[in-house]
């Protein structure tokens, strides 16, 4: 067995049936692994139409092929479910070092069914797996669930686990693993706190197989060579880790400033990653197999924890008015430990800050605590007050839709598909909006990063405000992507590597024969078939669409002033492209091209 | 003729944040050229927060963000 373990668990949480089951590697080679493999289990295994939080939905955890193996940053894993924040399809990346050690044990990935009565953790040596109580880490923070949890079944064991947020079922909780890498998006983590689920544990003896060790050695080399010779890989991201971002976005004018309301935070020097590296960065840190090393490592107070990602210091920094370096990283490390996704809780406070800046929310039912653009002070009050759901923290756990939607302003939400939009205004990059408006799993930036053509310039330099080409590029980006995310890879690997060389990698591994044209074929499949789960799941085709404010509210200052996102203009190509009717909708043709019919 | 220049990431070691250049006819080229970077180590160059030629005869009030290559996030 090459690639692929050929074998995954499947764990019934109500009855406590553990079984190994046999993976079909004809479905594993057309839908690659991950993302794309998840989500084709869903859709043979759970009705789209299900409640998210209900016992019959599934929670996925799934490698790819690549994970646990020696191809550059061959660490990542999926989390696919159905999400209880978009009603879309869930698929949350991570890295760290679980995934690798779940192949170790010998698993592609783990499939919970049903829910448990009463608070578990599952345990996983090899061939023995256990369900196992877990009442004494119910309610505690994931730090504190690591250390427990090592200290039991050893210190080289992997722990995958939720916070009190997941608990607490907010439904933008995430999955943390390692601490502080996290499955972040879409609410994943209060899918596992409604099963009852709060840990996995996994240590493993075993070694991923490889088809031809010689061709990986040579395509591993090639590609190691890309990485460290690319500007970004190479340099930009060890250097500054994803922080860099923050300068570059706002001296373009497109860096949401108080919850969009502008795209130019005069004060954004002071969070950047210049600063970060400054002040507080202690050293880098990778995840597993990861040349690139482009995570944070920061010491506040004497206190060394996790530093933050470009996503976060503007969440939580400039989104909400604030420049307070100490403290954006503060409310990071309690994101990190209660288990809360960093864009959409601090997105959600930023819009919960315009809610009070409108005296819409009113001063009584925040209960004396500040909820005020730039107030930095109380960023990580309001960050537990979510997690816990304590007082209006309640209406904070439900993510800035639904928060926004209780006073009738759901306007007033910069989400698509009810997920919050990341730290790119799209008004100022017209291929970023139309990538927005159609990701399959709402407000995203990663699921077809357009930011690279057209702000960075790679792999070739667009011009931001044009439309022309643009429903192109956002297709390619997306369907790549999808293949990257099913591998096991990390999406940074692209800033230096193209089709071909992903393919070149899967064969040498797996023996399999993909071309550069066949990664983008299997990407388009897992994108079509997504769509599918959606429209399935009741998300129609009109739900691709971007907040007012970005389509009709021109961007007030700085060097994208004056412009919107023209989206009618963009999405009629753009379906025509993916072979879809006019209104959205995969056509039969399509579908069946792609052998999903 | 005084053009504002501000550096980013590892331009900025040894020269600061932001700089300004006193030079007649100025253009990107020769305002980054007298800071001792050339224009293969700028990945992004900005005048006035927009795409920016290193050929463009800059007028009163122009400034540049020149970044070296960077990252995504």
């Amino acid at each position: 067995m090459y690639g692929y373990n050929g074998k995954y668990l499947r764990i019934n949480l109500k009855t406590k049936e553990v079984k190994v089951e046999q993976l079909d590697l004809n479905v594993a080679k057309q839908f690659i692994g991950g993302r794309g493999l998840g989500t084709k289990f869903m859709m043979d295994e759970v009705s789209p139409k299900v409640d998210a939080l209900s016992a019959e939905n599934k929670l996925m955890v799934v490698t790819g092929p690549l994970t646990g193996t020696a191809t550059p940053t061959g660490g990542r894993y999926m989390v696919v479910t159905k999400s209880p924040l978009t009603g879309t399809i869930a698929s949350s990346n991570s890295g760290g070092y679980f995934g690798a050690e779940l192949k170790f044990a010998g698993y592609d990935m783990v499939i919970f069914e049903d829910k448990s009565d009463e608070p578990v953790y599952l345990n996983i040596v090899d061939d023995k797996v256990e369900i196992k109580s877990a009442d004494h880490l119910w309610g505690k923070l994931v730090g504190e669930v690591t250390d427990e949890l090592q200290a039991t079944h050893g210190e080289k064991s992997k722990v995958l686990t939720i916070g009190p947020a997941g608990e607490k079922l907010s439904k933008i909780a995430a999955i943390m693993n390692c601490k502080d890498r996290a499955a972040g998006r879409s609410g994943v983590g209060a899918v596992m706190g409604s099963k009852n689920l709060k840990a996995i544990v996994v240590k493993g003896s075993n070694k991923v197989g490889i088809k031809d060790p010689d061709a990986l050695k040579a395509v591993f080399k090639e590609s190691i060579g890309k990485i460290r010779a690319n500007g970004v890989t190479g340099e930009g991201l060890p250097t500054y880790g994803t922080a860099v971002l923050v300068n570059i976005i706002n001296e373009n004018g497109v860096y949401p400033y108080k919850n969009f309301q502008s795209a130019v935070d005069e004060k954004a020097d002071e969070i950047s990653g210049e600063s970060l590296k400054e002040k507080y960065l202690v050293k880098n840190t990778a995840c597993y197999r990861c040349p690139i090393v482009c995570g944070r490592w920061c010491e506040v107070d004497g206190k060394e924890m996790a530093g933050p990602e470009y996503e976060t210091l503007w969440a939580f920094g400039s989104d909400c008015g604030i420049n307070d370096l100490k403290e954006i990283i503060l409310a990071n490390h309690w994101c990190n430990e209660l288990g809360l996704d960093t864009i959409s809780a601090g997105t959600t406070l930023a819009a919960a800050m315009e809610l009070r800046e409108l005296d819409i929310v009113k001063a009584d039912e925040i209960e004396g605590q500040p909820l005020e653009f730039g107030n930095a002070k109380s960023i990580v009050e309001w960050t537990k007050k979510m997690a816990y759901r304590e007082g209006f923290g309640d209406k904070l756990a439900e993510g800035s839709y639904r928060l926004t939607e209780m006073y009738g302003r759901s306007d007033l939400s910069m989400s698509v598909k009810k997920q919050e939009l990341p730290a790119y205004d799209p008004r100022g990059i017209q291929g970023q909006g139309l990538q927005y408006a159609t990701s399959n799993r709402g407000g995203c930036h990663v699921r077809g990063y357009l930011i690279s053509p057209e702000i960075l310039g790679l792999p070739e330099k667009l011009d931001r405000f044009a439309l022309e080409g643009k429903a192109f590029w956002a297709k390619a980006f997306q369907d790549l992507t999808a293949s990257i995310d099913s591998l096991g890879l990390c999406l940074f690997t692209s800033f230096a590597l193209g089709a071909d060389d992903y393919a070149n990698l899967v064969n040498a591994v797996c023996g399999t024969d993909h071309t550069g044209d066949s990664v983008f074929e299997a990407g388009e499949r897992i994108w079509n078939i997504e769509k599918m789960f959606n429209l399935e799941s009741g998300v129609a085709p009109s739900e691709d669409k971007l907040p007012k404010r970005l389509l009709e509210e021109g961007i007030p200052d700085g060097p994208s002033k004056g412009w919107v996102t023209k989206l009618d203009e963009l999405l009629p190509e753009y379906y025509e492209l993916r072979g879809w009717t006019k209104g959205g909708i995969p056509t039969d043709e399509r579908l069946e091209q792609l052998g999903l019919k | 003729m005084n053009v504002e220049v501000r550096l980013f990431a590892t331009f900025r070691n040894d020269r600061g944040k932001k700089v300004f250049v006193e030079m007649e006819k100025p253009t990107p080229e020769k305002v980054l050229l007298s800071l001792g970077i050339k224009e293969e180590d700028v990945a992004i160059l900005l005048i006035n927060g927009l795409d920016g030629a290193f050929s463009t005869e800059l007028v009163e009030g122009d400034y540049l963000s020149v970044f070296p290559p960077v990252g995504g996030g």
